[in-house]
């Protein structure tokens, strides 16, 4: 990658693949071909749920050496991206953070900050200023 | 560690069987304080382990529960997918740590603890951890079999008391009370078919 370090990969994961997808369409609108990102919503029957090896499948699609951060909507999305990054496994499983943050605002502000070259933790911390925990 | 091919293929069947007659009523419970669908994710979790069930049976025992796990997470698809699923693999991880294999309780206990990390729940928030928890205490005061099965249902039951913290019912707050959890309530009715099963295949 011409040298410099590549900017890190994002993950959405929704209960809804029209949401998941529809999230990655406006991050992508927002940070171009710059971030390296893939989505997986719905279970593996394309009904609403979440399904950890497609999530699993995303990170390694959206894979960065920089690292890779996941937003996720309601909890069984945040359990499962758990599940899938324990069977990322080390060391890649290190540099995998689910953003406490809205999916929609987090995935776009956090692809516009990972799009200036960004470290992941600056990523997340950019969008978890947006949650109000 | 090498069980009986026939007592994991039965317990295999008993739990799937018990879940695909009780599919309608943990989609209900699920209704009233979540999306419905609970009865419909542990169904297709257990029809998959099913699936698997001459080769599954055919393995070491923690290679089977690991295995089994692993399938519950990649096919219920919801909550309960990463819950179960954790359940069962960390079972079989402790067994296979374990130089006393007939130390099951405490197998047990570290892995309802790894539940209860990966959900970030406690005992009291309404989940299936509220059965889990009963039945561990009732295991390991070494309790028959038919108790153990009645005190999970029993703590099911209880568990309607009870304000969800966890899952989807949280969002409800107080709402939920009132209402039996549905992940209680299958891990009850999971825990009922194994003791049957148990106690059929080898009486006490
Ligand atoms: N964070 C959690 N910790 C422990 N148990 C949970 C948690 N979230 C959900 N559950 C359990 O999962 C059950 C719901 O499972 P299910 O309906 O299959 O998943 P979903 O909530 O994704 O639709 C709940 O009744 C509860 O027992
Ligand atoms: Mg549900």
């Amino acid at each position: 990658m011409n040298g410099k370090t590549p900017n890190v990969g994002i993950v959405i994961v929704s209960h809804s693949p029209l949401i998941a997808r529809g999230t990655a369409d406006m991050v992508r609108q927002m940070a171009g071909d710059s971030v390296p990102l893939a989505w997986s919503g719905g279970n593996r029957h394309g009904e609403l749920g979440t399904d950890a090896g497609g999530i699993l499948k995303a990170i390694e699609e959206a894979w960065s050496e920089a690292g890779v951060a996941v937003f996720v909507d309601l909890g069984g999305a945040e359990t499962n991206s758990e599940m899938a990054i324990e069977m990322l496994g080390p060391p890649r499983s290190k540099k995998v953070s689910i953003c406490n943050a809205p999916v929609v605002e987090g995935a776009v502000i956090a692809a516009a900050e990972a799009s200036g070259g960004a470290p992941l933790s600056r990523v997340v911390a950019t969008a978890e200023e947006l949650s109000p925990r | 560690m090498q069980a009986e091919p026939v007592l994991v293929a039965g317990l295999i069947e008993a739990c799937r069987a018990t879940i695909a007659a009780n599919s309608d009523h943990l989609c209900g419970l699920d209704r009233a304080i979540g999306d419905g669908d609970h009865g419909t994710n542990m169904r297709r979790g257990c029809e998959a382990v099913s699936a698997e069930e001459a080769f599954v049976s055919l393995l070491p025992l923690p290679d089977a529960l690991e295995k089994i796990g692993l399938t519950l997470v990649m096919n219920i698809g919801g909550a309960a997918g990463p819950l179960y699923g954790t359940l069962l693999m960390e079972i079989g991880r402790e067994l296979r740590a374990l130089d006393d294999k007939q130390d099951f309780p405490s197998a047990l206990k570290q892995a309802i603890d790894a539940v209860a990390r990966r959900g970030r729940s406690h005992a009291g928030d309404k989940t299936l951890l509220d059965v889990l928890y009963p039945v561990h205490d009732a295991l390991a005061h070494r309790l028959p079999l038919t108790d153990i099965a009645r005190q999970a249902a029993l703590s099911a039951e209880l568990t309607a008391a009870m304000k969800a913290m966890r899952g989807r019912a949280a969002y409800l707050g107080d709402r939920s009370i009132g209402h039996v959890d549905p992940g209680a309530s299958s891990c009850a009715l999971l825990t009922a078919a194994i003791c049957r099963y148990l106690e059929e295949y080898r009486p006490v």
